[in-house]
C-alpha cells in the first residue's frame, strides 16, 4: 500500500501539479511537499499526493559510492 | 541509460550477491516490514538468487493486512448505513465476519466506491450534498498524511458531508513490540523506503541503541535491496549495529517536517489493535478533538466491537515472521487469491499473496 511512484512534473498550479510517467498523466496534490518542486523534477507519488522530491545529486553519490566500495563503473 | 535505471542493473546485482555470499559468516535472518519490499523481493527474483544462510522473513508491512477484524468489522456496519463509503481497492475483498466483505455489501445495494486518493473521495462528497461520504483510512505513516490533508482542505471548504474512518497505524511501536518477542529470531531489519520518507531515520534508533538489531532504510529496486543486505553483512562483520538511511534519493534523515504536521494537526497517536499481535500503546492514530466533525467514528455513533477471528486462519503467526505462508495448511488449497480466507492471501502486497504468485 506504500507504493509510491516517480512521476515527471509537467505543470504547477497552486497547490496542484500535472505529472506523468510512461504516458499516464495525471493531477497530484503539493500539500505535503517540504521543498516546493519545479517543472521537471521527479516527485514521488503516493495516493494522489506528491510526498517528495527525488534527488538526484544523491542518487548520483549512491552510484558513486558503489563504483568506489565495489570497483566498478556506473555514472 | 537513465541515472536511476542504475538501482535495476543486473551487473551491480550481481556484484552485490557475490559480496553478500563471499563476506557472510553464518545465518542472516532480515525482516522487511513493507508491502512494496515484499513483493519486490519476490517479483526482482532477488529471493531466487539468495542463497539458503539469507533468511526473508516478512513482517507486518501491509496496512490491509493488519487491519484488525473488528476493524473490517466496522467498515462492514458502516456499510450497512445510509452513506457512501469510499475506499482504497485494496480492502474491497477483505474478509470479516460470516465471510462478507465490502465487495459482497456493495453487490448487496451498499453504495461502495473505489477511489485512488482521498482527494477523490473528496470530491465525491462535494458532488453529493445531500449524501455522507465516508473514507476508511488505512494505511502507514506514507498514507496517514495524504488523508491528513483532504481532511484540512474539507474544513477549509466547509464541506460537512465528509468523514475518516481512522484506522491508520504506525510502523515504530509495532517494530517495538516485535522486537520484544523472545520467540522472533529477526537479525536485521529493512526498514520501509516510503514510511521512511516522512517520518525520517531517528524514530528507528531505538532498534540499534536498545535491542543491538542493525536496521537498513531501502528503496525498492533489486539494487537497494541488494546494498541493504550487504550493509547487514559488513556491519556485523565489522561489530557494529547502526540504523542506516541507504535511500537517500528519496529519504532525508529528518524525514518530512511538513508532512509530519499535518498529520500530527489532523490525528493524534492512541492504542490500536493489530492482527496476529493484538493491542499495542500508541500505535495508531485517531481524529483529534479540533476535526471531531470529520471522525467518522463519532458522527455515526461507532464503537470497535469483539468479533471473532476467522477460523483456521494463521495470517496472525506469519505477520510476526513465525509462520512461512506455505507452512499454513490452507495455504494453496483452501486460501488462494482467487478464494481467500485471510488478508494476507487478498492484498496483493500480501506474504501469503506473493508466495502464491512467486513461488518457485
Amino acid at each position: 500500500m506504500c507504493l509510491a511512484i516517480p512521476m515527471e512534473v509537467l505543470k504547477i498550479d497552486g497547490q496542484s501539479a500535472e505529472v506523468q510517467v510512461g504516458g499516464t498523466r495525471q493531477t497530484v496534490r503539493l500539500d505535503l511537499i517540504s521543498e516546493f518542486p519545479e517543472v521537471g523534477d521527479f516527485v514521488i507519488v503516493h495516493a494522489g499526493f506528491a510526498l517528495t522530491r527525488l534527488d538526484r545529486e544523491e542518487a548520483i553519490a549512491t552510484l558513486k559510492l558503489f563504483e568506489e566500495g565495489l570497483n566498478i563503473e556506473l555514472v | 541509460m537513465n541515472l536511476f535505471d542504475n538501482f535495476k542493473d543486473p551487473e551491480l546485482c550481481k556484484v552485490l550477491l557475490d559480496r553478500i555470499h563471499s563476506e557472510l559468516d553464518g545465518e542472516l535472518r532480515f525482516m522487511e516490514v513493507c508491502g512494496t519490499h515484499t513483493v519486490s523481493i519476490f517479483r526482482s527474483g532477488v529471493r531466487s538468487l539468495l542463497s539458503d544462510k539469507v533468511v526473508h522473513l516478512s513482517g507486518p508491512g501491509c496496512p490491509v493486512c493488519v487491519t484488525h477484524d473488528s476493524e473490517v468489522a466496522a467498515f462492514l456496519e458502516l456499510a450497512g448505513k445510509n452513506a457512501i463509503i469510499t475506499t482504497f481497492g485494496d480492502l474491497m475483498r477483505v474478509p470479516g465476519p460470516d465471510k462478507k466483505s465490502l465487495k459482497s455489501a456493495q453487490a448487496e445495494g451498499a453504495r461502495v466506491k473505489i477511489v485512488y486518493s482521498p482527494f477523490d473521495a473528496l470530491k465525491i462528497a462535494q458532488d453529493n450534498p445531500g449524501d455522507k461520504v465516508v473514507f476508511l483510512g488505512v494505511g502507514f505513516e506514507t498514507t496517514a498524511p495524504a488523508i491528513a490533508a483532504t481532511v484540512k482542505v474539507a474544513r477549509e471548504q466547509g464541506i460537512s458531508n465528509f468523514s475518516v474512518l481512522c484506522f491508520h497505524k504506525l510502523v515504530p511501536p509495532a517494530l517495538d513490540a516485535l522486537v520484544g518477542d523472545p520467540d522472533l529470531k529477526v537479525q536485521a531489519f529493512l526498514l520501509p523506503g516510503h514510511v521512511s520518507a516522512i517520518i525520517g531515520v531517528e524514530p528507528y534508533r531505538f532498534l540499534a541503541e536498545k535491542h543491538g538489531l542493525p536496521a537498513v532504510v531501502a528503496g525498492f529496486e533489486p539494487v537497494d535491496i541488494l546494498q541493504a543486505l550487504h550493509l547487514f553483512v559488513t556491519m556485523r562483520g565489522e561489530g557494529r549495529a547502526e540504523v542506516v538511511n541507504a535511500y537517500r534519493r528519496v529519504v532525508s534523515d529528518a524525514g518530512n517536517p511538513k508532512a509530519v504536521s499535518v498529520m500530527n494537526e489532523v490525528f493524534e497517536p492512541a492504542d490500536a489493535l493489530w492482527r496476529g499481535i493484538g493491542l499495542i500503546p500508541g500505535s495508531g492514530l485517531t481524529v483529534r478533538e479540533e476535526y471531531a466533525a470529520f471522525d467518522a467514528m463519532r458522527v455515526f455513533g461507532m464503537e470497535l466491537k469483539d468479533v471473532p477471528e476467522i477460523k483456521g486462519c494463521r495470517c496472525g503467526d506469519v505477520l510476526k515472521g513465525k509462520l512461512s505462508p506455505e507452512k499454513c495448511p490452507l495455504f494453496g488449497k483452501a486460501c488462494t487469491p482467487a478464494a481467500p480466507v485471510g488478508p494476507c492471501m487478498v492484498s496483493t502486497e500480501g506474504s501469503c499473496a506473493a508466495y502464491y504468485k512467486y513461488r518457485v
